[in-house]
């Protein structure tokens, strides 16, 4: 019988108060976990979207709405930018800083019951040659990559899939505009499935761009507006196939180059030095264009939004851990009147007045821990309770014991508060009289 | 110093309490009073004229104004609090009139907690046979409030003893017993207490428990104080 276990017995011989204020203490701990872990999920998820290439090339806008646009599937698309001037990235003046350069081609939305995903029209390239999260290269769960010469194939998201219930062989209709609310367009076919990448490339669709182009309003009537005004190479673009076909095998023609435009470029560059040098020479060149550096962006947006948001809950979950803490406070401090009896038995069964003391503030820490382990494993279990709806609506997907080291300082933090919210009884029973307590009955 | 032969001994003792208004009350004043190693020794006297006090004062839990206490030529008097709880611990067995048990723990673990604060390692094997000793081998498990007074009574003697002590204070622990099963009592303590070698110095109000002992002291007689009144 050491002071620990007196302390359990103290605990448990008070078992509505002690499962009430432990029960508190659960929930305040079990709301600061749930902040950590989704903060660290959106950060984790943030940071890992836009890597595998330098930097984004858009329109006329702003920086974040580039790359919520371009990365994240998000917000309206840019300005476009002209055919011409994606063929500078790829054949013209600066193909020589570049090593991969994806059209993005926005604009249309497949409709799945409630979800709605983006059609993004590229090149195969984007799969290909591109490595998401670092340096993973993209695969298949399903099928294959779309091929540049057939133009009415797409692959999807491993949750457009799952969701939109989209298999390797099926036909869908984009419909126009982000709303999904415009006409449907002709049919593409799905060859292929990504394997889920954790990104949010999951919740997109991709076609091939020449098809994209072929879909009605794609195509310029005329010599539009665009971000630039670069003046058309003399050569036809050598990616663009001479002839290709649909899904039926049927030859069919490429959209024009003059009637074509991009809404955004991925840019990739062979070294850090190409990549700053085009960067600048992009964003000086005068014209509308710009070069932005998603990771960049990013970085703000955790800083300027994000952070503060995080902050905000921690305080406002650390309260209610702080209010949980109280509560043990009041509550083994109503009970001191009631225990200076037992405390008065102690001492004269030899105890000290700190070992009295001690056996308080044992109470109250064990209180707090058993209340804090119970709402650490309660947030977790609350996360993977939440878990699939937060798939469905946002692709994230959250793990259960996905644990982070971070979330130890939680321990220490428990017991600083429960020796606080202990000290007050705990020099009551320090303070005990004795003589006057024996007196008593109990 | 204390005459060797002694085991516990009291000289010009003092002890007054602060009444509200801020007197003076005396309480305690006795000049001399020793207790033989093995002895038992009844202390009687009227409500309020100091028993309580004086077992208090022996066992170290309130310090006395002057003069000296010493248990086993170790003089209480001059040790620090914390040094009287451990030395209370290890060597002076308390039984009070009611409410000896912590009502959270089992009559063992009770028994246990006896042990719990003397520095030295538990021995729950010599609880047991302590609990069997005073008739409570059956009873080791239970709670304090699934035991009649006597049981109670019983356990908190076992506890008062488990650490060997060379003196036993009960204060008055039959006064809540029914008269039918207050001589059982009193005929453990005894006879544990002979087993044991622990000297007792026992407080009673009841002329039938001291008229069976050979040394009864009224206090009135040694304490200054209480003659006066
Ligand atoms: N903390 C205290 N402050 C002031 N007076 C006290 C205090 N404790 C006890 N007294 C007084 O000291 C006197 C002696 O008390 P004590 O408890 O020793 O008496 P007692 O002889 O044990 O009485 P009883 O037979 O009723 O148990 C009483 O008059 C009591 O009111
Ligand atoms: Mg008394």
């Amino acid at each position: 019988m050491n002071y620990l276990t007196i302390a359990w017995r103290n605990m448990c011989d008070r078992p509505l108060a002690s499962t009430l204020t432990g029960l508190s203490m659960a929930l305040g701990v079990a709301a600061v976990i749930c902040v950590m872990v989704i903060h660290r999920i959106a950060v984790e998820q943030f940071e890992q979207d836009p890597q595998g290439y330098n930097f984004i090339v858009g329109g006329t806008g702003g920086r974040m709405q580039l790359v919520l646009s371009t990365v994240y599937h998000l917000d309206k698309p840019l300005y476009p930018i002209s055919y011409d001037y994606y063929r500078k990235f790829t054949d013209g003046e600066y193909a020589r800083y570049t090593d991969v350069v994806v059209p993005y081609c926005l604009g249309d939305t497949f409709v799945a019951g409630d979800f709605k995903y983006r059609v993004v029209g590229t090149t195969p390239e984007l799969f290909d040659e591109l490595k998401y999260d670092g340096d993973t290269s993209y695969e298949f769960s399903e099928g294959r990559n779309f091929k540049r010469e057939n133009f009415f194939e797409g692959v999807v998201g491993s949750i457009v899939a799952k969701q939109g219930g989209l298999k390797v062989g099926e036909t869908f209709n984009p419909t126009h505009g982000l709303a999904g609310e415009g006409d449907k367009h002709r049919e593409f076919k799905v060859v292929g499935i990504l394997a889920p990448t954790g990104t949010t490339n999951d919740r997109a669709i991709f076609v091939n761009m020449e098809g994209f182009y072929l879909l009605d309003g794609h195509a310029l009537s005329a010599k539009p507006p665009t971000s630039d005004d670069t003046t058309p190479s003399t050569t036809p673009d050598p990616g663009i196939p001479s002839v290709g076909y649909d899904n039926a095998g049927n030859e069919v023609e490429p959209l024009p180059e003059s009637q074509r435009e991009v809404t955004s470029l991925l840019v990739r560059c062979p070294s850090a030095i190409d990549s700053m040098t085009l960067n600048t020479v992009i964003n000086k060149s005068g014209s509308a264009t710009q070069a932005v550096a998603p990771t960049e962006v990013v970085a703000t947006l955790l800083d300027n939004i994000i952070g503060p948001v995080q902050v905000v809950l921690l305080v406002l979950t650390a309260l209610i851990v702080l209010v949980a803490a109280i509560g043990i406070l009041v509550s083994i401090y109503n009970s001191m009147s009631e225990r200076a009896h037992d405390i008065a038995v102690m001492r004269a069964l030899g105890a000290s007045r700190m070992a009295v003391q001690l056996i308080v503030l044992l109470e109250a820490v064990l209180l707090a821990l058993l209340g804090g382990v119970a709402g650490w494993v309660l947030g977790h279990l609350m996360i993977g309770i939440a878990s699939p709806f937060v798939e469905a609506r946002t692709g994230v997907s959250l793990d259960m014991l996905a644990f982070d080291a971070s979330e130890l300082v939680v321990i220490p933090a428990l017991v600083l508060l429960a020796i606080l919210a202990g000290v007050l009884p705990a020099f009551t029973a320090y303070r005990t009289d004795v003589a006057k307590a024996l007196s008593g009955t109990r | 110093m204390s005459d060797s032969q002694k085991l516990v001994e009291l000289q010009s003792v003092q002890k007054a309490y602060r009444e509200p208004n801020g007197d003076r009350l005396p309480i305690l004043d006795i000049e001399h009073f020793a207790v033989e190693p093995g002895d038992q020794v009844v202390i009687r006297g009227r409500s309020g004229c100091g028993k309580t006090t004086l077992l208090h004062a022996i066992a170290g839990i309130t310090p006395v104004d002057s003069g000296s206490i010493s248990i086993g030529g170790v003089e209480l008097t001059r040790l620090a609090e914390a040094g009287r709880d451990r030395f209370r611990a290890r060597n002076v067995g308390y039984v009070f009139q009611t409410f000896n048990l912590l009502p959270a723990f089992t009559a063992l673990e009770n028994v246990v907690l006896g042990m719990t604060f003397t520095g030295r390692p538990k021995d729950r094997k010599r609880a047991i046979e302590l609990l069997e000793a005073v008739g409570l081998g059956h009873r080791l498990h239970h709670k304090p409030s699934a035991m009649s007074v006597g049981e109670q009574q019983r356990t908190a003697v076992a506890r008062a003893l488990v650490n060997k002590p060379v003196l036993l204070l009960a204060d008055e622990p039959t006064a809540n017993i029914d008269p039918g099963h207050q001589q059982q009592v009193v005929d453990m303590l005894r006879e544990v207490c002979i087993n044991e070698k622990v000297a007792m110095l026992m407080v009673t109000h009841s002329p039938e428990v001291s008229d069976q002992f050979d040394h009864v002291v009224a206090l009135e007689e040694i304490n200054r104080v209480a003659r006066a009144a």
